[in-house]
């Protein structure tokens, strides 16, 4: 019971603004999605157009090949949970979890066990006579899950809903929903702006800026392989050197900054000319010698215990802020503040990107 | 109290309290006892009063349900007095006027509340509230002249050839309480619109959106989740509105037709005409303890608690 949902060429107005701009992209059916980006970049208004809530302007959405457009949020086939969840405060759990099942006529005792069916799913047997509000943040979580699942969608869509559980909680409700998701087979999609929640879940993430979709792949190739300096920038943490690009040989450049002249891969976007090389933190080695390639001077700077590791922050003699993170796994030294070292990385751990960010992907 | 004190200190939290009991004890308390006692007093010569004809009985209240007579209510013929049959009349048309109010102001509270853009709320808000500027019994006068057979209302109306002559809209079409109702319900839909929109405003938006994403048509998302959510408002504007139109005077005084008799006109004639203070007292304590139950009972139907409606 899932369905494949398609974005063809869709774009949304709100006046002059354009809150989604010709976005291309399909959500296999069964699929895990997710749709990543900062606040304001439109991927809410691509959930509100998916369930109908919104028009958009131009392009065609199809829901398991059905086109929906001109449909209401009633006659489709898929639920929303929104972030707030919007639970009805003034009914029972259970009668939350069979509204659905009200709206579409089915008698009172079979909705009870629907509703005490899915409540044992979402892990909170026996909840049903109790308010909304007797209930935590978490087992409202799962009401709101419950009552979407009622009516059994081919489509669920999820508008950020962890965002207002605290860190543990969020953890666990993303096992829960990943568990859930793979359980009923139904087509997640969902909508985040914390990386981590985006790669941890996702079968495929879609990265979007300013209303585009930059990327579109699973989440390892977002964090590995990242289109831009968009994609690079917003998922995971990077050291960035800006410089220009110079001779190619097999899937490698030179590239030419003012921090020195290193080698790495060369991303699909970039050809030649001005770009931007990123290496990640954790793709550094901190050494007291210089290394082979790719091998920076920097003084260190500030060292943050973070728990797993250890964030040390260095300045070039450039004055350029570079970061290398250390597994505390008992092996390294740390630095102390004011030491002299080198930074290196691998060249093709690093990646020459496009300076711009906005480039059209389809998917 | 304790919180009163602290906050403005001994001599201003007395000020308070004092203001408030004085208002409460000689404004409203005292009166009402006044009228209460009064009502079991005999109507008599100012000689006599203190004297030893002047004692308790009941026979003020036995004046409202005494002298029946022969007469009909919603066309089914009674046996009751004709003040009784007043305030059954004014209770019940009280009562269409608080649906009525209801049913027109609902929409609009919604549209207010949820549909309308925030820019253009101010102007909205104003255009409903410019006619509020007028005088209450300015307005009234004003229905009047519309009503009238000369008036405004029938010269259009046969005027547009929709009907041959016009039509005595006071007298009545329906019943005879037409023209007191059609009033009523202009001069204070507002009471019901204000604590409706109100209490919609603070209802979330993605509650609406949720009941429709689970498949609810649009009147089952009013019916399920926007009422159940406004009651507190829905109850305290009907409460408003079914009190201040059974209390009127002044708009049955104008517009109502000479067979229309509303139950506050006839404790004024108890007071005014007859300057039967003790009769009026009486008529008002029935008056005023009958509504009570009236409402107490509505409440208890529809489930609403009297802190709902304090909100």
């Amino acid at each position: 019971m899932s369905a494949e949902i398609q974005l063809d060429d869709v774009c949304c107005d709100f006046g002059s603004f354009r809150a989604v701009d010709h976005v291309n992209v399909t959500v296999k059916a069964g699929e895990f999605f997710s749709f990543l980006g900062p606040s304001g970049c439109g991927k809410t208004t691509i959930l509100r157009m998916i369930s109908g809530f919104t028009d958009p302007s131009s392009g065609v959405i199809r829901i398991g090949g059905e086109d929906v457009i001109g449909k209401r949020p009633n006659q489709r086939p898929t639920a929303l949970i929104f972030q707030n969840l919007a639970l009805f405060p003034l009914m029972t759990v259970a009668d939350n979890i069979a509204f659905g099942l009200e709206m579409r006529g089915v008698d009172k005792k079979s909705r009870r066990m629907t509703a005490d069916d899915l409540l044992k799913l979402v892990d909170l047997p026996g909840a049903g006579d109790k308010m909304v509000s007797q209930l935590s943040g978490g087992q409202k979580q799962r009401v709101a899950i419950a009552r979407a699942l009622a009516v059994e969608p081919q489509v669920m869509l999820l508008d950020e809903p962890l965002s207002a559980l605290d860190l543990k909680l969020r953890q666990n409700m993303r096992a829960e929903l990943r568990a859930i998701q793979k359980r009923t087979g139904v087509t997640f999609i969902f909508i985040t702006h914390d990386q981590g929640e985006a790669l941890a879940m996702s079968d495929r993430v879609g990265v979007m800026s300013q209303g585009r979709l930059q990327q579109v792949a699973d989440p390892r190739d977002i964090y590995n392989n990242p289109v831009n300096g968009f994609v690079a920038g917003f998922v995971g943490e990077n050291n960035i050197f800006t410089g220009t690009i110079g001779a190619a040989a097999g899937g490698l450049a030179s590239f030419a900054s003012p921090q020195g002249t290193f080698r790495a891969r060369l991303g699909a976007g970039a050809v030649s000319g001005a770009a931007k090389l990123y290496v990640r933190p954790e793709h550094t080695v901190l050494s007291v010698t210089v290394g082979a390639e790719n091998s920076v001077a920097v003084t260190v700077g500030d060292v943050s215990f973070e728990g797993a590791f250890i964030a040390v922050s260095g300045q070039t003699e450039q004055g350029t802020h570079l970061t290398a993170e250390i597994r505390n796994d008992g092996s390294a030294t740390v630095p102390a503040p004011g030491t002299k070292l080198y930074m290196s990385f691998d060249p093709s751990r690093a990646a020459i990107l496009p300076d711009h960010d906005g480039a059209k992907v389809g998917a | 109290m304790q919180d009163l004190l602290r906050r403005y200190g001994p001599t201003l939290t007395g000020v308070f309290v004092l203001l408030t009991a004085f208002w409460l004890l000689a404004l409203v308390i005292l009166p009402n006892v006044s009228l209460f006692e009064q009502s079991f007093r005999p109507y008599l010569p100012f000689a006599e009063i203190g004297g030893e004809k002047d004692v308790y009985s009941l026979d003020n209240y036995s004046q409202f349900f005494g002298d029946a007579v022969d007469t009909s209510m919603f066309g089914i013929p009674v046996w009751i007095s004709l003040h009784f049959l007043a305030f059954l009349d004014t209770v019940f048309y009280s009562v269409v006027v608080t649906l009525i109010c209801f049913a027109m102001a609902y929409p609009l509270a919604y549209y207010l509340a949820k549909v309308a853009k925030p820019k253009s709320l101010p102007m909205l808000l104003l255009l409903l509230f410019i006619p509020l500027w007028v005088s209450e019994a300015l307005r009234a006068f004003a229905w009047y002249i519309i009503l009238t057979f000369n008036g405004p209302l029938n010269q259009m109306l046969v005027g547009m050839g929709l009907v041959e002559r016009g039509i005595r809209w006071q007298q009545g079409v329906v019943t005879d309480f037409d023209a007191i109702v059609a009033v009523l319900v202009y001069c204070y839909v507002l009471f019901m619109l204000l604590p409706i929109y109100t209490a919609i405003q603070s209802l979330d938006s993605n509650q609406i959106e949720a009941a429709e994403d689970l498949g609810a048509p649009w009147w089952k998302t009013h019916l399920r989740v926007v009422m159940p959510h406004a009651k507190p408002g829905i109850a305290s504007g009907c409460v408003m509105v079914f009190m201040l139109s059974a209390g009127s005077l002044l708009v049955p005084s104008v517009v109502g037709s000479t067979s229309a008799i509303w139950f506050p006109q006839a404790i004024y004639t108890q007071f005014n005409d007859a300057q039967d203070w003790q009769a009026g007292a009486a008529y008002s304590m029935i008056f005023l303890l009958l509504c009570i139950v009236f409402v107490a009972l509505m409440m208890r139907v529809f489930r609403v608690k009297l802190s709902d409606i304090a909100k």
